[in-house]
């Protein structure tokens, strides 16, 4: 891997510092007229995605990380991990639920998701901020109720999550969620 | 897939252009009417400064390396030494690695001298120009002058002058500026925690509304200035002094040292802390080692970063909204 030198990190850059990756998000030249330059650096922990505020002294350098971020298909989950396959490639990975966390619930197979990976490892699975799931169980809605609304109530989808629906929402409709928020967006 | 077309616009809007084009004009007036004369330099020279925090950038010509200069400094020096006078260079000069939204490695630097001036006398004059090209935006309060080491005991509680390289490297961890195994990672000496110190916790703080010159560095810091012995077991100062707006550095300048004797030894002992440091050496001027030696008149020099007043005049966040094109479009 390429080393970089203070002067060379720019924001999105990758690197490596104490075994972890790190993406840098802003970088300060600090200088006093004469004398010892540093660097301010806000840098991203792609593990913890903590943010990070560090000084270093110009001309540092650090190692760049093997980050690659690409779009994958889910295929499937074998009970342990989750089964990704590149759409163009078909180069099949696997992930470890650590990676994928709370997005799991939003994985329907066949969806594209976007994977971060380290040194070829999935470390992060991001399902698309928008997805499509059917709705597989919810109590009817009130009579009288129409698309103004008026409320709304819980519904179970395909993918095992749950989020709160309009009165109008039916078993077996499908819905748009947002799954950054995990709210409902429309009726699909 | 398309290739992307390079970003070939200015950063800068032409109004700003218009702005920065009658700051120049109103500096070479200000500079006319009092009789300081307008000199050019050469920017690429046979000779660099050593002073290991600069970073010179080295062209190959076929009649060897030379090296584009950090600041016209040293021609100038020898102008004086011949008798030319009061004078000054506003032109671009080049210090290597030094980018961001304050800092560029290519910058329109402004720098003069008056013969038989002391510091003090020219940083008046600094400041009065300070306050003739920042005005109207800015409506500044009269200048004030601290010294180094009041500005740092007055923020952290020690003495910068007295104080060791521990007790320095302690309050660097205590006021977090860093963790304690960065510090002893980064392997500052004692002046380089200073600097660790003042760009985190002193700088930042001066020149609000105002210009703040900071003035009587210590010793150790002293560059081309003149050093000050102190009385009465007081430490010796450099008569060094910086100029600030807002925070932000705007000028450098010395009652300057006018012994070849021992700017000889100071270049050399820049040099010895490059090669300590893994840093190539420079060679040394020895046009100006031998103009010193000939007799510099005594004088004070300023040099001021042109591009970040021309931020400052124009309400700008960044060096790009006044620079045409910068660094990353150049």
């Amino acid at each position: 891997m390429a080393v970089y030198s203070t002067s060379d990190w720019k924001g999105g850059l990758k690197v490596m510092m104490d075994g972890d990756p790190y993406s840098i998000v802003e970088n300060e030249h600090v200088k006093p007229g004469k004398g010892q330059a540093f660097n301010r650096v806000r840098m991203r922990n792609l593990k913890t995605g903590r943010i990070l505020e560090k000084t270093f002294k110009s001309g540092d350098t650090l190692e760049g990380a093997d980050i690659v971020e690409a779009e994958y298909q889910y295929m499937y989950n074998d009970g342990t991990f989750f089964h990704f396959m590149h759409p163009e490639t078909f180069e099949q990975i696997a992930a470890n639920p650590s990676a994928v966390g709370e997005g799991s619930k939003w994985l329907k197979e066949n969806d594209n998701c976007n994977l971060l990976l380290w040194n070829g490892v999935p470390m992060a699975v991001t399902p698309q901020p928008h997805v499509i799931l059917k709705v597989t169980r919810c109590d009817p809605g009130v009579k009288g109720d129409t698309a103004r609304g008026g409320g709304d109530k819980p519904a179970l989808l395909e993918t095992g999550a749950e989020v709160r629906v309009p009165l109008f929402v039916n078993e077996g409709d499908s819905v748009r969620v947002d799954t950054r928020t995990g709210e409902y967006v429309s009726r699909a | 897939m398309m290739e992307p077309v390079p970003d070939w616009h200015p950063t800068a809007t032409r109004d700003a252009l218009v702005a920065r084009a009658a700051l120049l004009a109103r500096t070479r007036a200000f500079m006319a009417e009092r009789g300081v004369l307008e000199v050019e330099v050469p920017a690429l020279s046979v000779a660099a400064a050593p002073d290991p925090h600069l970073a010179s950038l080295a062209v190959v010509t076929t009649a060897g390396t030379r090296h584009l200069h950090t600041s016209p400094e040293y021609p100038l020096k020898r102008l004086l030494a011949a008798g030319f006078g009061d004078c000054y260079a506003l032109g671009k000069v080049w210090r290597e690695g030094e980018v961001g939204s304050r800092h560029q490695p290519e910058f329109t630097m402004l720098e003069w001298y008056r013969v038989g001036w002391d510091h003090r006398r020219l940083m008046a004059e600094l400041a009065e120009l300070i306050a003739a090209l920042l005005a109207p935006r800015h409506a500044l309060a009269a200048p004030e002058v601290v010294s180094y080491r009041d500005a740092f005991q007055a923020r952290l509680g020690l003495d910068p002058l007295r104080a060791d390289a521990g007790a320095l490297a302690e309050l660097c961890v205590a006021r977090g500026a860093v963790g304690a195994r960065d510090l002893e990672r980064m392997a500052l000496d004692r002046d380089g925690l200073l600097d660790l110190l003042c760009s985190h916790y002193v700088h930042p703080t001066l020149g609000a509304g105002r210009v703040t010159l900071l003035t009587d560095f210590p010793a150790s810091q002293c560059a081309l200035a003149r050093i000050r012995p102190g009385h009465d077991g007081e430490p010796a100062v450099a008569e060094r002094f910086e100029a600030f707006v807002g925070g932000v550095e705007l000028a450098n300048g010395y009652h300057e040292l006018a012994d070849a004797a021992e700017q000889r030894q100071r270049f050399e002992r820049a040099n010895r802390t490059r090669a300590d440091r893994g840093l190539p050496t420079m060679p040394l001027d020895e046009r100006l080692l031998a103009a010193l030696a000939h007799g510099l008149p005594a004088c004070a020099g300023v040099a001021l970063g042109f591009d970040r007043v021309a931020m400052l005049a124009l309400g700008a966040g960044t060096l790009d909204e006044v620079i045409a094109f910068p660094w990353t479009r150049a």
